[in-house]
């Protein structure tokens, strides 16, 4: 192919397909390659979107967009051995449904953020890997796949996670085990009606559930459960690094979670339909890769832009408005016809001037933070046994709440070593 | 159920080669063998002496090329359009 692109955007996910729409609405001649068969094969997630990116780049997203569910209740839950202890949080629903969580799953969604790319003017490209960049004198000029050479202005890296081309461009020295978290996920089928019956939900409602404690043996990270319209994907998130010293595997831990009674109740009668497994960054600031050099962006999880607070895990959001960002300064470096390091730096402006780059700063301390393994094994168990001791009726006088809280805290955690860890998680969430 | 069990409801569409290869002389001196645990698809199993590699189930969620300590991985995504193929993602 001879013809010259103003843009080629290498993958069809949140970030590239946000890119790739914002360029060619502006006129820009743009080519999007994605290596599955269909934007969204290759992709698994939990998950919900939050915020209001979707509906700032499609205006109509609520009627157009294959969306399962709103989120209108989310529960967090601390799991024990023993039991459970459980927040359950569900404003007063009434009016249209607010922009916190549209429940998605991404081989439909991705198809159809892809389609959307299509109706703005982008050559998407599907099956198609990327196997390499051209480089011309330090400077990116296109990809290349197989024999076939494509050149451009600009290349956008939306490649994910695995960032394979921002390493092979030298924006990314390689990644540690210990800044990855690995997601293994089952859809399990159920019908419609028993999902609203059993989640008290009704119509498009749905539920986000997180879990953390026991079910990760110790290992940072959690369980989550969401609702699909007529399915619930059931997973676990753990740190790879520590999972593998730790000589565990996600997947057993994900069928010791489904055990769990809380979980167990809930899935009951379904029927398994998928499986899927896809790591996340979540070494926060630290783990980022240059942004940017002559010809080239990176964006999404490319550039590890994930926000995992232990409470919440966005990173499709943060995908699209990094994406939008790198459409951006293409878009006015073609204006100057200047594609230069020095032209590109705007990307980073940007960033920092919307929610990604400020997110990633005032929670750069958690990714450290959330490595405290007491968050996963001991705590959740302190608060089941001050909880246990408070409600339990032996008969015998009773103590107040306080002193049993003290008592308990005392003999599993400390006070100083709880006002410690108390000090370092304001810093957290 | 069984990991196996589970992947055999995914829909793939298989290549006939290796998107991954395994360097088996450097696994010899491999004590820890990360790959066994890491690996969700286990396509990495634990033999009498030696880890057998097999690329079809793979989820190409790139933790092997992460944890080998060896760099024993020769790691790639399958050819455009082979592999997983989700339905539900
Ligand atoms: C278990 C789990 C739960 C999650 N839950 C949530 C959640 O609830 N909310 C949330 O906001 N985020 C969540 N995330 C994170 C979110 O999924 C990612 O941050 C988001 O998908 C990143 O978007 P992206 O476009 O950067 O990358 P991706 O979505 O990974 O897209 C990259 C695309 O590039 C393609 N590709 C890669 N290499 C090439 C190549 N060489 N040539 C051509 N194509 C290529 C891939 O096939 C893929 O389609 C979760 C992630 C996981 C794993
Ligand atoms: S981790 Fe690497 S070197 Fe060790 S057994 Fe696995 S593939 Fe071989
Ligand atoms: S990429 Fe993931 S699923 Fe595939 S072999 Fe490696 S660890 Fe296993």
């Amino acid at each position: 192919m001879t013809e010259k692109f103003d843009a080629i955007v290498v993958g069809g996910g949140p970030a590239g397909c946000a890119s790739a729409c914002v360029m060619a609405k502006s006129g820009l001649n743009v080519l999007l390659f994605e290596r599955g068969q269909y934007a969204g094969a290759k992709n698994m997630w939990g998950g919900a979107f939050f915020g209001p990116q979707l509906k700032e780049l499609f205006p109509n997203f609520r009627e157009e967009a294959p969306v399962e569910r709103f989120v209108t209740r989310h529960t967090f839950s601390f799991l024990t051995k023993k039991g459970s202890t459980t927040l359950d949080f569900k404003p007063a629903f009434s009016g249209p449904p607010s922009d916190n969580g549209f429940i998605v799953m991404r081989a439909k969604f991705d198809k159809w953020l892809a389609k959307k790319v299509e109706q703005a003017g982008a050559i998407v490209v599907t099956s198609m890997l990327v196997d390499d960049l051209l480089l011309d004198g330090g400077r990116v000029t296109g990809v290349r796949i197989g024999k076939e050479e494509f050149s451009s202005d600009a290349v956008i890296l939306a490649e994910g996670v695995n960032g394979i081309l921002a390493q092979k461009a030298g924006l990314c020295s390689g990644v540690s085990a210990d800044n990855m978290k690995q997601g293994v996920k089952e859809v399990i089928a159920l019908p419609k009606q028993t999902i609203e019956d059993r989640f008290n939900v009704n119509g498009s409602e749905g539920a986000a559930m997180e879990f953390v404690g026991s079910c990760t043996r110790g290992v940072p990270g959690g369980g989550f459960l969401y609702t699909n319209k007529e399915s619930l994907s059931v997973g676990i998130v753990v740190e790879l690094g520590a999972l593998v010293k730790n000589r565990l595997k996600a997947s057993d831990l994900l069928e010791e979670f489904k055990e769990y009674p809380d979980v167990a109740r809930l899935i009951r009668g379904g029927k398994t339909v998928e499986y899927s497994a896809h790591l996340i960054p979540t070494g926060g600031l630290k783990m980022m890769p240059k942004l940017f050099s002559a010809g080239v962006l990176v964006a999404g999880d490319a550039a590890a832009l994930v926000l995992g607070t232990g409470l919440i895990l966005e990173g499709a959001n943060f995908a699209m408005a990094s994406g939008v960002a790198a459409a951006e300064t293409v878009i006015t470096a073609k204006k100057k016809n200047d594609f230069s390091e020095t032209a590109l730096r705007d990307y980073e402006r940007l960033l920092r001037e919307g929610f990604v780059l400020r997110d990633m700063h005032t929670f750069k301390e958690t990714p450290r933070l959330l490595k405290n393994t007491r968050i996963y094994d001991l705590y959740p168990e302190v608060v089941f046994e001050v909880l246990e001791n408070i409600l339990e009726n032996d008969g015998k006088p009773r103590t107040k709440a306080y002193k049993i809280a003290g008592k308990v805290i005392k003999t599993r955690v400390g006070f100083a070593r709880l006002l410690s860890d108390l000090w370092a998680m304001r810093k957290m969430t | 159920m069984k990991v196996e069990e589970k992947l055999a409801l995914n829909k793939y569409a298989p290549a006939t080669q290796a998107h991954i290869t395994v360097n088996k002389g450097l696994c010899a001196d491999c004590d820890l063998r990360p790959c066994v645990y890491g690996c969700p698809a286990d396509c990495f199993i634990l033999k009498e002496d030696h880890v057998s590699f097999s690329y079809e189930g793979c989820l190409e969620c790139g933790s092997c090329r992460i944890i080998c300590p060896k760099g024993a991985l020769q790691w790639a995504y399958p050819q455009g359009g082979f592999g997983i193929c989700l339905q539900y993602g």
